[in-house]
């Protein structure tokens, strides 16, 4: 399954809620203020290396620029562009937005 | 592939329509089906023709009317969210109609994929 | 909430519906709204999941008055689900223990399920519809 989620982490709970509930192989994808999480020096960093170990991270590259954040991604997030996340919809059976 | 698209937000306040917009878009470009869009809670603001933001910046509500004259995307406003929310026939911009719910479930039912924009 | 289009899209699909409430009732218009999506549901003969995480707990406890606020109170709307044949009503163990809740303080009878169990019926889920 693809997880989208889309509030900063330091906002919402939703991204915690997030990554308790996806399971091992799935894909998390931050778009809108959760690309945040995916940047160094964030109180989400942490939680997001470690879910790396298990879950694929994507970020969505539009909106980490339009933050002014292209320049501070996490080592094992994968940047995408709108066509990345249009591929990415199609490559999982099923989608689930963490609002 | 059959991509369906449920946007929950108004224009402007948030960010969920702009991001709809431009995964339908993407998705049409890369030539996908995006058959329906489908306008709930404050979502419905989208369609309204009585919008007249700032030059400088982009119409939100034209540029749905606009997706859907080039690509023939359906874009339905739910008539319970609008009628709550002053949204008639009457104010609606190009291409965008008011409908049921049923609408919405269909599109679960028939797409491939379903993906919420919302806040 | 009289809605009701052509029901039944008369293919025989049958996919399974998973309805996420993660919201508090009142606050946003969001647990009421997504209410009416379910009942709609309802008609389509779908394999329906009503899954209630974070606060979204709030919207199934019982003692819920309205008058002060003076909106309508929908609450009694959960307790008529059955009777629209929507009867998995999944609750998360773990949003419950951090608003010291206990199935006991619920409407309506529940499944409730720890993060695990969840998971695994989030993942197997066809269509899921987040409010």
């Amino acid at each position: 399954m693809l997880h989208i989620v889309n509030k900063s982490a330091t906002d919402r709970g939703s991204l915690e809620s997030c990554l308790a509930m996806a399971t091992k192989g799935s894909a998390v994808l931050l778009i809108e203020d959760a690309v945040y999480a995916a940047t160094t020096g964030g109180a989400a960093a942490a939680k997001i290396q470690a879910a790396a170990a298990d879950l694929k991270i994507y970020a969505l590259g539009p909106d980490l620029a339009a933050r002014g954040m292209a320049a501070r991604v996490l080592d094992g997030v994968n940047v995408v562009d709108y066509a990345g996340f249009v591929d990415l919809v199609a490559e999982h059976k099923s989608c689930q937005s963490w609002l | 592939m059959q991509f369906g698209i449920l946007v929950n937000e108004g224009p402007y306040s948030h960010q969920a329509s702009d991001s709809a917009y431009l995964f339908a878009r993407t998705a049409l470009e890369k030539g996908y089906k995006v058959p329906r869009v489908f306008f709930y809670h404050d979502g419905v603001y989208n369609a309204s023709r009585l919008a007249t933001p700032p030059q400088d910046d982009r119409n939100v509500g034209a540029r749905w009317s606009k997706l859907a004259a080039d690509y023939g995307v359906d874009l339905v406003v739910c008539v319970a969210a609008a009628q709550r929310r002053g949204i008639t026939d009457g104010v609606l911009g190009d291409n965008f109609r008011i409908s049921g719910l049923g609408q919405l479930v269909e599109m679960g039912i028939q797409y491939d994929r379903l993906v919420t924009f919302g806040d | 909430m009289s809605d009701m289009d052509d029901m039944d899209d008369g293919s025989g699909i049958v996919k399974k519906f998973m309805f996420l409430n993660r919201k508090a009732p009142h606050g946003t218009v969001y647990a009421l709204e997504g209410l009416e999506v379910v009942l709609i549901t309802a008609a389509f003969d779908q394999d329906v999941s009503m899954v209630f995480t974070d606060d979204g707990v709030y919207q199934l406890l019982k003692g819920i008055d309205t008058k002060g606020i003076e909106v309508k109170d929908f609450s009694k709307t959960y307790r008529a689900l059955d009777g629209y044949d929507i009867e998995k009503l999944y609750v998360d163990q773990a949003s419950l223990d951090a608003r010291g809740l206990a199935e006991d303080d619920l409407i309506v009878d529940v499944t409730v399920l720890s993060v695990d169990e969840m998971a695994n019926l989030m993942a197997e889920q066809d269509v899921v519809i987040s409010f």
